[in-house]
């Protein structure tokens, strides 16, 4: 059998993703890649990985992975996610550290009630082919990760080495959680074809994450947003992050695997900075837009990354049995106290 | 000369040159391509040609929309500037039975013969404007105004892969099976998007397209070729 991680169940979607696909937006071809790039990055850091690497995005609901290798050593990332570890020494590692697992150990993954999105990415990588220069699944032209497709089950994720580097684990100090945790827009490209009143709207109401939301976008359910010139424009390319508004008024952001062009005014779009937090929100998840300007946002993007540049730095041998015993767990209720994830 | 810049967010800088479908304006947009292509600023990470602007993709951690919006007046200001290469695509067409569902309607609501409507289409030297909506998607133009339609009122669910299209003032061809509202008068056995060939899409934003019309008997023998690898789609340089 090919070594790798065996699915015993596939989760919601898990796709593999690294950081995109860069360059062939003009022919068509989406950027895909991680919804949570800042989550992908410190998953494979912990893992040992250049942060660049192919992973597995892990959306909703976590797969059952069997170790089929010598040892992995795996890392996961996102708020409130863990592993939970079947086999000999049952034990729960909480997500933000990394840990090696031997063959025949069965890894259950669940979020957590703060997140969507979770990052589970092996040391040395995963053996799936480039397409146009990434690893990143796209479904709807079957490109990249796994055949093309999100995992399922009976599949074996396929591991560039078979055995763990010998070396310490490693942990993410718990970031501060922010209080505000409203997303950031610059206004445009097209709101000026919106009236004064959906212009408001966006700032200052609230809106839900629908049931119609998947890597390609999320419809939002909150007011309606009324167009002031129309809603058919000639098409043009559209950018991750940007909210448009099709005719039904029903705003919709765009998330890594959008169409590169469609004909809808887009009212405004999300900064680079806070695009993961779109993809840690769940179904039924409350939303509130703030504006700020386009120097401000360029300035932001720089400051996150620095703040990422030093979290990675930061990054800490883990206690050597770091595991946390079932029984304790539960025993002093730290299930929901756990967020080493990054945030 | 005077163009919008418009931000869609901190990492898309959108150069806008009109509002319309229109020629002239489809290549103002593709020379400024060819231009950032020939000898791309710092920071910009990819563009992306459209009927009426080209969307610059840059790292905020390498540029900022302020140095691009300069340094993009500098090159639109250029007299002599590399002219885009281009080239003219023949693109066999079968426009019959089974790969033509909607031919008989068009020709009804064109008040045309459903020969007619074949002539008119495969006459037509069409400009591709741009490609989008899936890998390798063409949005080409224009039609005869005698061929104007709107889109469907009904969508497909399912538009078979090959299928020749047509709506408003373009045609275009689904290189992937996908729900679709445009009029399908036709279909070509040719691959348009291939991830293993060198220019994975057959067509780059700029080129034009002829298409000829061919028997479900040449389709076949053509879809075998293609499928063995062993066939090659007629095309020849031109200027944009």
């Amino acid at each position: 059998m090919t070594p790798g991680l065996k699915v015993l169940a596939s989760g919601l979607h898990t796709t593999v993703q690294d950081l995109g696909r860069i360059g062939y937006q003009n022919i068509g071809v989406p950027v895909s890649g991680a919804l949570d790039n800042f989550g992908l990055r410190l998953a494979n850091a912990l893992a040992g990985n250049p942060q660049g690497m192919a992973a597995l995005e892990i959306l909703v609901s976590g797969p059952t992975l069997e170790i089929a290798t010598d040892t992995a050593r795996l890392a996961l990332t996102g708020t409130g996610a863990s592993l939970s570890i079947r086999g000999e020494t049952p034990r729960i590692v909480a997500a933000g550290q990394s840990v090696t697992l031997r063959r025949g150990e069965i890894i259950q993954i669940a979020l957590g009630p703060q997140s969507a999105c979770c990052y589970l990415a092996v040391e040395g990588g995963i053996a799936v082919p480039r397409v146009l220069g990434s690893a990143s699944t796209y479904v709807r032209a079957a490109l990249g990760g796994l055949n093309g497709r999100a995992l399922q089950r009976d599949d074996v994720v396929p591991l560039a080495i078979t055995c763990a580097s010998e070396r310490a684990e490693l942990r993410a100090p718990s970031p501060p959680v922010p209080a505000d945790q409203s997303i950031r827009v610059v206004l445009g490209p097209q709101h000026k074809y919106f009236r004064k009143e959906a212009l408001a709207a966006l700032l200052d109401a609230e809106f839900r994450v629908s049931k119609d939301a998947d890597r390609m976008g999320m419809r939002l359910d909150g007011p309606l947003l009324r167009h002031r010139r129309g809603w058919d424009i000639v098409s043009d390319a559209m950018a991750t992050g940007s909210i448009q508004v099709p005719g039904s008024g029903q705003p919709i952001v765009l998330l890594a695997d959008h169409q590169t062009t469609g004909g809808y005014p887009k009212i405004a779009t999300v900064i680079s900075a806070d695009l993961p937090l779109l993809g840690r929100r769940r179904l039924g998840d409350s939303l509130r837009f703030i504006s700020v300007e386009l120097e401000t946002a360029e300035e932001l993007c720089r400051k996150v990354e620095r703040e990422f540049t030093e979290l990675v730095a930061a990054l800490e041998p883990a206690p050597s049995d770091s595991g946390l015993d079932i029984g304790t767990l539960y025993g002093e209720n730290l299930i929901s106290g756990v967020t080493t994830g990054f945030e | 000369m005077k163009v919008r810049f418009l931000s869609a967010g901190d990492r898309a800088l959108v150069v806008e040159f009109g509002d319309r479908v229109d020629r002239a304006l489809s290549k103002r947009v593709l020379r400024l391509d060819a231009v950032i292509r020939s000898n791309p600023p710092i920071g910009i990470v990819e563009t992306v040609p459209t009927f009426r602007s080209l969307t610059v993709y840059y790292d905020p951690l390498l540029t900022s929309r302020a140095e691009l919006q300069r340094l993009i007046g500098v090159l639109l200001d250029l007299e002599e500037r590399p002219r885009p290469s281009a080239r003219l695509w023949h693109v066999p067409a079968c426009y019959e039975g089974e790969f033509a569902p909607d031919l008989e309607e068009v020709a009804r609501l064109t008040g045309l013969t459903p020969g007619e409507v074949v002539a008119l289409h495969s006459g037509t030297r069409f400009h591709i404007y741009m490609l989008g909506f899936l890998p390798g998607f063409p949005y080409m133009g224009d039609l005869p105004p005698q061929l104007a339609l709107p889109r469907r009122a009904d969508p497909r669910l399912r538009v078979p892969a090959g299928s020749i299209s047509i709506a408003t003032s373009l045609t275009a061809i689904y290189p992937y099976e996908s729900p679709g509202g445009w009029h399908l008068i036709g279909a070509t056995p040719i691959r348009m998007f291939d991830p293993e060939r060198l220019e994975p899409a057959l067509f780059s934003p700029g080129d034009a397209v002829a298409f000829q019309p061919i028997d479900p008997a040449a389709f076949a023998s053509i879809r075998r070729a293609v499928e063995n690898r062993n066939y090659e789609v007629e095309s020849a340089p031109v200027a944009i």
